[in-house]
């Protein structure tokens, strides 16, 4: 095992994602499969290889900075899980 | 005979020569879904009453003039990551709750200014991440050519419906094969275009430098019009390339003489079922006995593609999935604080798939893992597609399978997520490079389910692949078959 469980709970903090105890035990040991998979890539040197870039090859994409949309703050607000009027209602965030 | 069996090039005929409505087309697609939806589970959402005022307009339209586009009164489905305004959009996740689309994705705003009829929303797996489709959190969809197998993913509900006839045609996408696998497992024709040729504004994001909006349909000529349809620049979309959009359905000539096809000696290797060998390898003579010419080649870097594809993608799915935090939409848990209500809210949310990718982006991103996994990885990407560079040197078109193996039944893979990461093995080198590539049906394995072959061709090469692939079908039967519906043992 080169995944401790401790390190599981640390990335899922990170993640914002709760795992129950089963959670946590089950993902220790998938992920610890899957990296074990993927550390057949230090089989290569790539010490001479360059970083991928980008898929398609094109650069500099600009326009010009033109509003195209219109404020439609109830079409965006419809999906709210909790709204005030025309604002989002969220939990506390300064303590 | 229902018009739902109508291909796409047939019903815009008929459409077009007023020997059919768009209602009558549209009624007939609702009328199979409503007698075998229920059998093969391919749709999450139906928008039958958007959908018959859709071909009411397009019937008016067809009386109006001649001139009509390709698509106009023709019912098409999407896939359910396609933002659709005023249509319910899930990405099959209970994260998104019953997320209304306040805008359309640039895809389906082209879709409806051509006047097609979206007849709804397919069925996939959880955002996409899945080679069966049943990492829905709703249900899982069946093979319409055995229903206690899978579909494939993560397109599986499009695929099922275009082979079902639950639709004339469909959209789907592709990071890592999910619309050629998917294809191949239901017999039917799946394009994943080039990276940068179709524009994904609207798509709901998974791996952003490799998800790719594509065609799946009845045949290659349906591939190439529905192409036609939605590819090109768009401005809301600053990876998509700026390039004109060829013709493709009129540079369907049948002509392949002297064509070179590289035959990439490691895609053929232990491990797949030999039945899809020896279609495919039936299917490279076929095309090597009409003209073409054969060339071995070598993509050294093959074996490593599943590995880099699933540091990449994770990682790149963890970022775009951050957004999902139970703020402006979606689902949100009650919970003490805010740390606790996007924990929870993600926990409820998301399945386990979906979870064991943030986890797995989330721990290849963190700092001390950065360099050996996610860097390495993109290092050994450039030499995939330097793989890629060099093969094309020496031929126009590379022919593989699409899997390794036809449809699985139905749970066999669902504990074994490495085993389930593995049925992509050859589709995923594909999306890491950027190329185009489409799945066409090349035969039946001995319990009658269809085996796909994958032609990849030179970036923005799409044109040539579609008519390799025209030249193929045509000259075989396997297009003509049609799937029972029924559960085989």
């Amino acid at each position: 095992m080169k995944l401790s469980r401790e390190e599981v709970q640390r990335v899922a903090v990170l993640a914002r994602l709760r795992l129950t105890p089963e959670e946590q035990s089950s993902l220790t040991e998938e992920l610890d499969r899957i990296l074990g998979y993927m550390d057949k890539l230090n089989q290569l040197d790539t010490t001479d290889v360059d970083l991928f870039s980008h898929t398609a090859n094109i650069t500099n994409t600009l326009r010009e900075d033109q509003v195209t949309n219109r404020p439609n703050a109830d079409a965006l607000l419809a999906n709210a899980p909790d709204r005030d009027g025309t604002f989002f209602k969220v939990p506390k965030i300064i303590e | 005979m229902s018009f739902a069996q109508l291909t796409l090039h047939e019903a815009g005929a008929k459409l077009r020569k007023r020997e059919l409505s768009s209602v009558e087309l549209t009624e007939a697609v609702f009328q199979r879904i409503a007698d075998t939806d229920d059998k093969v589970h391919a749709y999450l959402t139906l928008a039958r009453d958007a959908a018959m005022e859709q071909a009411r307009g397009a019937d008016k339209e067809l009386k109006g003039s001649a001139d009509h586009a390709a698509l106009l009164g023709v019912p098409i489905a999407l896939k359910d990551n396609f933002l659709t305004k005023g249509l319910r959009t899930t990405c099959a996740s209970k994260i998104l709750g019953d997320f209304m689309p306040p805008y359309d994705a640039t895809t389906v705003d082209r879709i409806r200014s051509t006047g097609a009829v979206i007849v709804g929303k397919t069925n996939l797996d959880e955002f996409a991440m899945g080679s069966s489709a049943e990492n829905s959190a709703f249900f899982p969809t069946s093979n319409p050519w055995n229903l206690a197998r899978i579909p494939g993913g993560s397109s599986g509900g499009s695929a099922a419906a275009v082979a079902a006839d639950l639709c004339i045609a469909a959209l789907g996408t592709d990071t890592g094969g999910s619309i050629r696998q998917p294809a191949a497992c239901c017999g039917i024709v799946g394009l994943k275009p080039t990276y940068g040729r179709v524009s994904r504004y609207g798509i709901i994001a998974f791996a952003s430098s490799m998800d790719q909006v594509g065609p799946m349909t009845k045949n290659v000529r349906d591939s190439a019009l529905l192409l036609e349809a939605v590819a090109g620049r768009d401005p809301a979309d600053s990876t998509s390339a700026d390039l004109a959009v060829p013709r493709y359905s009129a540079m369907l000539t049948g002509d392949i003489k002297g064509l070179r096809l590289g035959i990439p000696k490691e895609y053929f290797v232990s491990g797949m079922q030999r039945e899809v060998e020896q279609a495919v390898r039936a299917a490279i003579g076929k095309l090597e006995k009409n003209g073409a010419i054969i060339e071995e080649i070598s993509l050294p870097h093959t074996e490593y593609a599943v590995a880099v594809y699933y540091i990449v993608a994770t990682a790149e799915a963890s970022s775009n999935l951050a957004r999902y935090d139970g703020m402006r939409y979606g689902h949100r848990a009650a919970a003490k604080d805010l740390i606790e209500t996007y924990m929870i809210s993600r926990d409820e949310g998301f399945g386990a798939e979906v979870k064991r990718r943030i986890m797995l982006g989330t721990y290849v991103l963190s700092a001390g893992y950065y360099d050996a996994y996610y860097l390495k990885a993109q290092r050994v990407r450039t030499l995939i597609r330097k793989d890629f560079d060099a093969a094309f040197k020496r031929c126009d078109v590379i022919v593989t399978p699409t899997a390794p193996t036809t449809a699985f039944k139905l749970g066999e893979k669902t504990q074994d997520p490495l085993e389930m990461y593995l049925s992509d093995i050859y589709t995923i080198s594909i999306n890491l490079a950027g190329l185009p590539a489409l799945s066409v049906p090349c035969g039946f394995d001995s319990e009658a389910m269809p085996i796909g072959m994958q032609i990849i061709g030179k970036h923005f090469d799409e044109a040539t692949i579609l008519r390799v692939a025209h030249h193929y079908e045509q000259s075989t039967e396997w297009h003509k078959r049609k799937p029972k519906l029924e559960i085989q043992n």
